[in-house]
C-alpha cells in the first residue's frame, strides 16, 4: 500500500520538473557524493600508500581513523554549519570525514597485504622504493583500494541525505519533508531513490574496479591460491619455528 | 668472488644472527650455506646484496666493499631467487623475467626478447610467457624465478631455499637443472638450504652453520662426510653419513671376478651356478638362476665409480653378485658385497 503510494509520488510528473524536482536533487546528491569521495581519496590514498609502503605510523593511522569513524555525521554537519556558516562547505567536509576511513583502510590494507615474498623480490631485483611502490605495491593493492572506494561511496550516498538539514537540496530533502509533514509516500519514495542510486554507483565502481585491477591479480584472487598477503604469508618473514611450517605448506 | 671478512650481524632486539663470519666463495662455484633454521643463513646471504647491512665486518664482491655501492645498483647486478619465487602476480611470466633488464633501461622489446630466451634456457615452453604466475605449478614458478634472476646475466646468483617449497620429486629435477645450467653459465652461486642432502648434492663447497651465527665447517661435501669438524657437524650431516660418504670413495680397489655368461636368446643348460645373460655387445641383460629361470638383474656400477654404487649393485643383485660394467656399459666382471665391505674396512684401517 505504502509502496504503491511511494511509486505514485515517484511517478508524479510534478516531481520531475522545476528547481526542486527529483532530477535536480539526484544531480546535487551525486555532486556531493563524487566531490566527497574524490576529496577523501586525495587525502586517504596518498596517506594509506605512504603508511603501507613504509610500515611507519600504522598504529596512529588506525587510531585516527577509528576516531573519525566515531564522529556522528549529522552532529558534525550541524556543528560545522554553526561554526563555518556555509552549508555546502560543512556538508562536504563532513562527508569527506566520513569517506576517509574506509579509503584509508582499503589502501593501507592493500599495500600491507602484498605478499612479503613479492616485496622482498622487488627489493632484491634492485627496485628503488618508488619503483616498488608504483610497479608492485599499487597494482597489487588495487582490489582492496577499490573496495575501500566502494565502501566510502556507499556510506556517502546514504549519508548525503543529512545535507537537507542545513538546506542543501539532496535526496535527503524528501526524507526530511516526508517525516516533517508525515507524507510517507514522499519519505519512502526518497528512500527508494537513495537505495537505487547506491546500487547504481556501486555497480559503476565495480566496473571501474575491473578496469584498474590487473588481470593477474584478479586471477590470483579468483583461484583462491594464497592471495598476496594472507596473514600466513606475512608471517613467513619472521624466522621463528613457524617459518618452516608455514613455508612448506 | 665473494668474501666475508669477520662479518657480524646483531639485530636491534639483540639477536646475533651472524657471528664473526670469515669465508670466501670462489668465483664460478656453487657454495651452499646449510644449517638448522635460525642459524643465520638467510642473514648472511642478504648481506651480499645489502638487503641487510652488517653490524661490523666487510662483505666484498669481486674485491669491492658492497657498502660502497648503492643498494639498487648493487642488486641489479646480483641475481636473487627466494623460496616462494616471489613472482609479481600482476605481470605475465615474460614480463616478470624482463624485470631487471627493464630496470636497467633496456627497451621493452629487447627485454622481452631476452626474457623469452631465458624461459627456453630454464626449460619452459615459450607459450608459458603469456600466462600469469598464479597459472603455473610451484616447480614452474621456481624456474621462472631462476630465469628472472638470470635475465641481466649477473655474475653472482643468491638463492635462498629456492626449492624448499616444492615436492621432493620436482625438487630433484630442479636441482639437476641448476647443475646443468651452472655447467653452462659458470656463475658464482650462493645457495642457502636447511637440507643437508640438497647441500651435498649441489654444493662444490658447503658451509655448515650453527645456531648463534657461527660457521662450524667450510669444506667440500666429501670432506664434511669423511672428516666432520666436530660433533655438531657429524650429527647434522646425519646418521647415514657413513653410507652417504661411500659416494665419495672410488671402487677401484674392488677386484672384479669372472662370471659365467649366456648369450641372449641362446638355449639354457642346467647348471648349479647363476649365469649372467649378455647381449651381442656384452651388455648385461639379467640373470638365469640355477633352476634355469630368468631373473631381472639388479643395479649396475661402472668400474672405478663410487664404491656406494658397487655396494648397491651387490646388494640388489638376485645372485648376490654385483655386476660391474665399463664406460660403454659392457660387462667387466662381478663383485660380492663381502668384497666391497672388506675394501671399505681396509680403507678405514
Ligand atoms: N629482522 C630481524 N630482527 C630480529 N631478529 C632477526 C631478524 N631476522 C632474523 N632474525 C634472527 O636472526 C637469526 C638468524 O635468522 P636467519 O638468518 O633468517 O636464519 P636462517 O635463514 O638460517 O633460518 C634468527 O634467530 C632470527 O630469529
Ligand atoms: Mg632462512
Amino acid at each position: 500500500m505504502i509502496f504503491a503510494d511511494a511509486f505514485g509520488w515517484l511517478l508524479d510528473p510534478a516531481n520531475w520538473s522545476g528547481g526542486k524536482s527529483i532530477p535536480v536533487r539526484i544531480g546535487i546528491h551525486l555532486l556531493y557524493c563524487f566531490g566527497a569521495v574524490l576529496g577523501a581519496a586525495l587525502i586517504a590514498v596518498p596517506l594509506g600508500l605512504f603508511v603501507g609502503h613504509t610500515g611507519r605510523g600504522g598504529l596512529v593511522l588506525v587510531g585516527g581513523s577509528n576516531a573519525l569513524r566515531a564522529l556522528p555525521t549529522l552532529g558534525l554537519v550541524t556543528f560545522l554549519y554553526l561554526v563555518v556558516g556555509g552549508s555546502t562547505v560543512s556538508v562536504l567536509i563532513s562527508l569527506v570525514v566520513l569517506a576517509v576511513p574506509p579509503i584509508l583502510a582499503g589502501t593501507y590494507a592493500g599495500v600491507q597485504d602484498v605478499d612479503r615474498g613479492v616485496v622482498d623480490a622487488a627489493r632484491g631485483m634492485g627496485m628503488t622504493g618508488a619503483q616498488r611502490l608504483w610497479q608492485v605495491e599499487v597494482p597489487n593493492a588495487m582490489p582492496l583500494l577499490v573496495g575501500g572506494l566502494r565502501n566510502a561511496m556507499l556510506q556517502v550516498v546514504a549519508t548525503a541525505s543529512v545535507a537537507a538539514f542545513v538546506g542543501v537540496e539532496t535526496l535527503g530533502r524528501p526524507l526530511l519533508d516526508g517525516i516533517r509533514v508525515l507524507d510517507y509516500p514522499q519519505f519512502v519514495g526518497g528512500a527508494i531513490l537513495i537505495a537505487l542510486l547506491a546500487v547504481v554507483l556501486d555497480a559503476v565502481l565495480a566496473v571501474v574496479g575491473r578496469l584498474v585491477v590487473p588481470a593477474g591479480v584478479r586471477l590470483s584472487a579468483r583461484t583462491g591460491k594464497a592471495r598476496p598477503g594472507s596473514a600466513a604469508s606475512r608471517r613467513r618473514e619472521v624466522p621463528t619455528p613457524v617459518e618452516s611450517g608455514g613455508s612448506t605448506a | 668472488m665473494i668474501e666475508f671478512r669477520d662479518v657480524t650481524k646483531r639485530f636491534d632486539d639483540g639477536t646475533t644472527a651472524v657471528n664473526g663470519l670469515d669465508l670466501v666463495v670462489e668465483a664460478g662455484t656453487i657454495t651452499v650455506f646449510v644449517g638448522p633454521s635460525g642459524c643465520g643463513k638467510t642473514t648472511s646471504l642478504r648481506m651480499v646484496n645489502r638487503m641487510i647491512d652488517p653490524t661490523s665486518g666487510t662483505v666484498l664482491v669481486d674485491g669491492r666493499d658492497v657498502l660502497g655501492v648503492d643498494p639498487p645498483t648493487l642488486r641489479r647486478g646480483i641475481g636473487y631467487v627466494i623460496q616462494q619465487a616471489g613472482l609479481f602476480p600482476h605481470r605475465t611470466v615474460l614480463d616478470n623475467v624482463a624485470t631487471v633488464p627493464l630496470l636497467t633501461g633496456w627497451t621493452r622489446r629487447k627485454a622481452r626478447q631476452r626474457a623469452a630466451e631465458l624461459l627456453e634456457l630454464v626449460g619452459l615452453p615459450a607459450e608459458l610467457g603469456r600466462r600469469y604466475p598464479v597459472q603455473l605449478s610451484g616447480g614452474q614458478q621456481q624456474r621462472v624465478g631462476v630465469a628472472r634472476a638470470l635475465a641481466a646475466d649477473p655474475p653472482v646468483l643468491l638463492m635462498d631455499e629456492p626449492f624448499s617449497a616444492v615436492d621432493p620429486v620436482v625438487r630433484e629435477g630442479l636441482q639437476d637443472e641448476l647443475l646443468r645450467l651452472q655447467a653452462e653459465l659458470d656463475k658464482t652461486i650462493v645457495f642457502v638450504t636447511h637440507d643437508i642432502d640438497e647441500a651435498i648434492r649441489i654444493g662444490e663447497k658447503v658451509a655448515v652453520m650453527r645456531t648463534g651465527g657461527f660457521l662450524a665447517q667450510y669444506a667440500p661435501p666429501a670432506e664434511l662426510l669423511t672428516r666432520p669438524a666436530d660433533d655438531f657437524v657429524a650429527s647434522f650431516v646425519g646418521k647415514d653419513r657413513g653410507y652417504r660418504r661411500l659416494s665419495f670413495v672410488d671402487s677401484s680397489g674392488v677386484e672384479v671376478a669372472e662370471v659365467p655368461t649366456i648369450a641372449e636368446g641362446a638355449p639354457v643348460e642346467s647348471s648349479s651356478d647363476w649365469r649372467l645373460v649378455v647381449d651381442a655387445d656384452k651388455r648385461p641383460q639379467g640373470w638365469v638362476a640355477p633352476d634355469s629361470s630368468s631373473v631381472p638383474g639388479g643395479s649396475l656400477y661402472e668400474v672405478g665409480a663410487s664404491i656406494r654404487g658397487a655396494l648397491d649393485a651387490a646388494l640388489s643383485s638376485p645372485s648376490g653378485l654385483g655386476v660391474a660394467v665399463d664406460a660403454e656399459g659392457r660387462l667387466a666382471g662381478v663383485v660380492t658385497a663381502r668384497q666391497v665391505l672388506d675394501v671399505i674396512e681396509s680403507r678405514r684401517g
